[in-house]
C-alpha cells in the first residue's frame, strides 16, 4: 500500500534531488595525526585518544593498530591497558574537530553549490545537476575519494536522491554505492541495518529487542504496530517510522547549510582614550569612512549597524541602527549615529570602538558624485525615513495600509513606510468615508432628534450644530469574531450642517437591543 | 475672461512696472501650475472643527500636481510618495488622515509623520522638501507656535525653491501671522451642491477659499470644489471680481492694513 502510495507521488527523473553524503569514519584520529610531522611515526603503535569523564579516561578514536591490539572506541582506558599495556594516549578534542568539520564542508562545496555539516564527522553535499561537470556521478564519486585521499583523511560516500538515503549507503554499504532516483530505494536499502536509519541508541536496542535488524524488515510487521510502539516520540532520531519516510522522499528533511559569511566590521583602538565629543566625532566619521570602504569592496550596504564603544573602566555602551534601505553613504551614517551619541557617558574615556554591519545586503556599485556641491542634491526617500525616525523616534514615520475588517478604525493599520504593502482586497467604492478620523471617536449630545432617529441638533466640542443634510444609515454590525458579544453595532451617518461642514457621525447601538441603555452618539470622522 | 490671459505671458514679456502690476492683479485660477509652475509654498488657514483645511490642501497641491507640465525625459505615470507630518496637537484636533478617505490616487502614497512638537514638525517639513523624491509636502500645526516664526516659514520658503517640492502647510486654528508663504489661503466649509441621485445627501465638498495674500496674485474668493478629477473654481463675490479686474485695484489691496 505504502509503495503504491510513494509511486504515485514519485516525480519524474529529472527533479529528483541528488545528495552527496561523505563520512570520515576517522576523522578525530586523521586530523590528530597531521597536527605535528612526528607524529606519523606513531602509526605502527597502538594509539587512542582519550576524553576525561567521571569515571576515568575513555577512549574516543584507535588507529589501525590500536584497534588490533583491542582497544575499541566507548572503552575505558583501564581496561585498554589491560588487553595491550604499551597503548599510548593523547587527548581527544572535540571543539577542533568540529571547527575542522565546519571548514571542511565548505571546502566540499567544491562538489556542488550547496553543502551541510553532518556532526560529528560527516558532510552533506548537494550535487543536485553538478555531476556531469566531473563526468557523470561516478567521476564525481572518483574525484571525492582522491581529493581526501591527497589530504590523508580517511573516507566513505554515496550519492541519493534523499540525505537520509545518502547517509545509509555512505555508512552502511560499499564505498562509492550510488542510488539513482528511479530505483527502488526500499529495495535497495532493504538490506542494511536499522541503525542506517540515524536513530538514539536506545531505539536500535529496542528495534533489535523487537527482532527487527534490517530495514526491509520494518515494513513486514505493518506501519500500524510501529506507529503505536513509537506513537510518543516525536523527534526523528527516536521514530523510525519519521526516518523511513524521511529516507524513501516521503517527508521532507530540513537541512541547515554552511554559509561562510564574514560581517563586515571595522574597528579603532585609541592610543588616548577619547573624553570628549568633539574626537568621538572624529572617530566615528573615520569608522564609517572605513566601513563605507570595505561595504563598498563587497558589493553590499548596511541594513543594521551596531557602534561598540569600550570605556576605559570596563563599561561598554553599544548603539544600534536599523536603515530603511541599504546604503554605504559615510556621511548618512556619520548622521544618523550623531543624534545618538548624545548620551553617551564617556567616564575616563573610550579607548575602542568598533562598527558592525550585521545585517547587509547586496547594493549594486553605482556613480560616484561627480557635482561638486552634494548639498544641492536633494536626499533620497529611504535616507529622509532614516533621518526622520532617528529623530522623531521609530514609530513617528509610518503609513497607512489597509487591513480586512469592518469597523472603520480598524480597517486602516499603520505599517513602516517602506515596507511594501500586503496584498488586500480593494475597497468597497461606493461607501465614503472621511478624510480624516479622529483618533478616538468623540461623543456628542444630541439636542433634538428626528423621527427618523438621527440627530437634528447636536452639540460637538461646545458649539452647536443644525444638521441640514443627511445620509445612512450606513449599518455596521460588530465583529463577532474579534469583540465580546455584548458591543453593540453603529449606524454611520454622513451629514452636512448649516455651514457646510461635513462631518461622519454614528449611534452606538439601537433602542431596545438589550446591550445597555439609550444608545449613545459619537462624532468620529470629518469629511473634507 | 479677458484678465486671465494676462497670468499665461511669460515673465519677461512685462518690461515695466505698469504690465507687471497688470499681471499681478491676474486672477488665480486652477490650473495655473501649467504656464507659472507649482506654488512651492503655500499655508491654508482653516478651523480645527473641519477637514476644510488638509481638504483643500490636497486639492489645491493635486491641481498643481496634474496641471505640472511634465518634460520629455520624466516618467510618464508620477509614482512618488507625499508625505504628510502632524503635531500630536494637530492630530488630536482634526484626527489623521484616512486611507479610504483619500483621493484615490494618494491612497497608496501617503507617508504620514506625527512630531511631538511644532519644532520636530519643522524639522520633518525642511527634510522632506529636500527629497525629491516626493510629489509634494503637507505640514499640519495647529496654533500659533513660537517656533513657527518668519525665519522658520523663510528657511521653507527657500528649501522648498531650492528642490521644487510643493509645501502646503495647513495652520490649524492660528491667526494671521507673519510668514514668507507664497500663497496664503483661509479655508472654510461651504454648502455642498446636491448629488444628482439623493438631493438630501451631502454633496462632494465645497470649501470657500480665500487668497488673502499671494506674491503674483491679486486677492480674492473663491468656491473650489472638485469635479472629474479637475479642481474647479467659482467666484464667491461678484463685487469683489469687479473691484480686481482694473489692474490698479492691486496696488489698493496692498495699501490695505495688513492683518496681523
Amino acid at each position: 500500500m505504502t509503495a503504491h502510495a510513494a509511486d504515485l507521488s514519485r516525480p519524474p527523473p529529472s527533479q529528483f534531488r541528488r545528495i552527496l553524503s561523505i563520512w570520515l569514519p576517522a576523522m578525530a584520529m586523521d586530523r590528530w595525526r597531521q597536527g605535528a610531522p612526528e607524529r606519523r611515526k606513531l602509526d605502527e603503535m597502538p594509539l587512542v585518544l582519550i576524553a576525561d569523564t567521571a569515571h576515568g579516561p575513555r577512549i574516543e578514536a584507535t588507529n589501525r593498530a590500536g584497534a588490533t591490539a583491542g582497544a575499541r572506541k566507548g572503552m575505558m582506558l583501564a581496561d585498554a591497558r589491560t588487553l595491550c599495556p604499551e597503548i599510548a594516549t593523547a587527548p581527544y578534542d572535540p571543539a577542533g574537530d568540529l571547527a575542522f568539520l565546519e571548514k571542511l564542508a565548505v571546502w566540499a562545496q567544491r562538489w556542488g553549490p550547496w553543502s551541510a555539516m553532518d556532526a560529528p564527522d560527516g558532510l552533506l553535499v548537494d550535487v543536485t545537476a553538478v555531476p556531469h561537470l566531473f563526468g557523470g556521478e561516478q567521476g564525481l564519486v572518483a574525484d571525492v575519494a582522491a581529493a581526501f585521499a591527497r589530504r590523508e583523511l580517511n573516507v566513505r560516500c554515496a550519492i541519493a536522491p534523499t540525505a537520509g538515503a545518502a547517509w545509509a549507503l555512505s555508512h552502511y554499504a560499499a564505498p562509492g554505492t550510488i542510488l539513482g532516483g528511479d530505483e527502488d530505494a526500499e529495495a535497495r536499502l532493504g538490506e542494511l541495518p536499522v541503525a542506517a536509519l540515524r536513530l538514539d541508541q536506545d531505539v536500535i536496542t529496542v528495534l533489535r529487542r523487537l527482532g527487527l535488524k534490517k530495514l526491509g524488515e520494518l515494513t513486514t510487521i505493518g506501519r500500524d504496530a510501529i506507529q503505536r510502539r513509537f506513537r510518543n516520540r516525536k523527534s526523528p532520531a527516536a521514530n523510525p517510522l519519521i526516518r523511513l519516510d524521511q529516507l524513501l522522499g516521503r517527508v521532507p528533511e530540513p537541512l541547515l547549510p554552511v554559509v561562510p559569511q564574514q560581517m563586515p566590521l571595522v574597528q579603532r583602538r585609541l592610543l588616548e582614550p577619547i573624553r570628549h565629543r568633539q574626537l568621538l566625532d572624529q572617530v566615528v566619521e573615520d569608522l564609517a569612512d572605513d566601513m563605507a570602504r570595505e561595504l563598498e569592496s563587497r558589493g553590499e550596504g548596511a541594513r543594521r549597524l551596531e557602534l561598540g564603544l569600550w570605556r576605559v573602566d570596563g563599561e561598554v555602551a553599544v548603539r544600534r541602527l536599523e536603515l530603511a534601505a541599504a546604503t554605504r553613504e559615510a556621511g548618512h551614517i556619520v548622521r544618523l549615529f550623531a543624534a545618538k551619541l548624545d548620551d553617551i557617558d564617556a567616564g575616563f574615556g573610550i579607548e575602542m570602538l568598533r562598527l558592525r554591519a550585521s545585517w547587509a545586503e547586496p547594493l549594486a556599485l553605482d556613480q560616484g558624485d561627480i557635482e561638486a556641491a552634494a548639498e544641492n542634491h536633494g536626499i533620497a526617500l529611504s535616507a529622509l525615513v532614516d533621518r526622520l525616525s532617528v529623530r522623531l523616534g521609530e514609530g513617528a514615520v509610518s503609513r497607512p495600509v489597509p487591513f480586512a475588517s469592518h469597523i472603520p478604525e480598524r480597517a486602516q493599520r499603520w505599517q513602516k513606510p517602506l515596507e511594501p504593502e500586503a496584498a488586500s482586497q480593494g475597497q468597497l467604492a461606493f461607501h465614503k468615508r472621511p478624510l480624516k478620523l479622529l483618533d478616538k471617536a468623540e461623543r456628542i449630545a444630541v439636542l433634538y432628534a428626528t423621527p427618523d432617529g438621527y440627530p437634528q441638533r447636536f452639540r460637538w466640542r461646545g458649539e452647536v450644530h443644525e444638521v441640514v443634510r443627511v445620509e445612512g444609515p450606513e449599518r455596521i454590525a460588530p465583529e463577532w469574531w474579534r469583540e465580546r458579544g455584548a458591543t453593540r453595532l453603529r449606524d454611520y451617518y454622513r451629514i452636512e450642517d448649516q455651514r457646510g461642514r461635513r462631518y461622519w457621525i454614528y449611534r452606538l447601538g439601537i433602542v431596545g437591543d438589550g446591550r445597555g441603555g439609550a444608545p449613545d452618539w459619537y462624532l468620529q470622522g470629518l469629511c473634507a | 475672461m479677458s484678465h486671465t490671459d494676462l497670468s499665461t505671458l511669460p515673465t519677461t514679456a512685462f518690461e515695466d512696472v505698469a504690465t507687471l502690476s497688470a499681471r499681478r492683479s491676474a486672477r488665480w485660477h486652477p490650473g495655473l501650475a501649467k504656464v507659472q509652475g507649482k506654488a512651492l509654498h503655500s499655508e491654508v488657514f482653516a478651523a480645527s472643527r473641519e477637514a476644510a483645511g488638509a481638504g483643500a490642501a490636497l486639492a489645491l497641491a493635486l491641481d498643481d500636481w496634474r496641471n505640472t507640465p511634465r518634460g520629455e525625459g520624466q516618467e510618464s505615470e508620477d509614482r512618488r510618495s507625499i508625505l504628510w507630518v502632524q503635531t500630536r496637537d494637530a492630530a488630536r484636533l482634526t484626527g489623521r488622515p484616512y486611507r479610504a478617505g483619500l483621493p484615490a490616487e494618494l491612497q497608496a502614497r501617503v507617508i504620514h509623520v506625527l512630531a511631538e512638537k511644532v519644532e520636530d514638525a519643522l524639522f520633518a517639513l525642511e527634510e522632506g522638501l529636500r527629497c525629491r523624491e516626493l510629489a509634494f509636502v503637507i505640514g499640519e500645526v495647529a496654533g500659533n507656535a513660537k517656533a513657527l516664526d518668519f525665519t522658520a516659514s523663510r528657511r521653507l520658503t527657500l528649501t522648498a525653491q531650492k528642490h521644487g517640492v510643493p509645501l502646503f502647510m495647513v495652520r490649524v486654528d492660528a491667526a494671521r501671522d507673519l510668514s514668507s508663504a507664497r500663497m496664503r489661503w483661509d479655508v472654510t466649509s461651504a454648502p455642498s451642491a446636491a448629488p444628482e441621485w439623493n438631493a438630501q445627501a451631502p454633496g462632494n465638498p465645497v470649501w470657500k477659499a480665500e487668497l488673502f495674500r499671494a506674491r503674483s496674485h491679486a486677492p480674492g474668493e473663491w468656491l473650489l470644489s472638485e469635479k472629474g478629477g479637475e479642481l474647479a473654481a467659482s467666484k464667491a463675490r461678484g463685487d469683489a471680481d469687479r473691484a480686481v479686474a482694473n489692474w490698479t485695484a492691486g496696488l489698493q489691496h496692498r495699501r490695505t492694513p495688513r492683518r496681523a
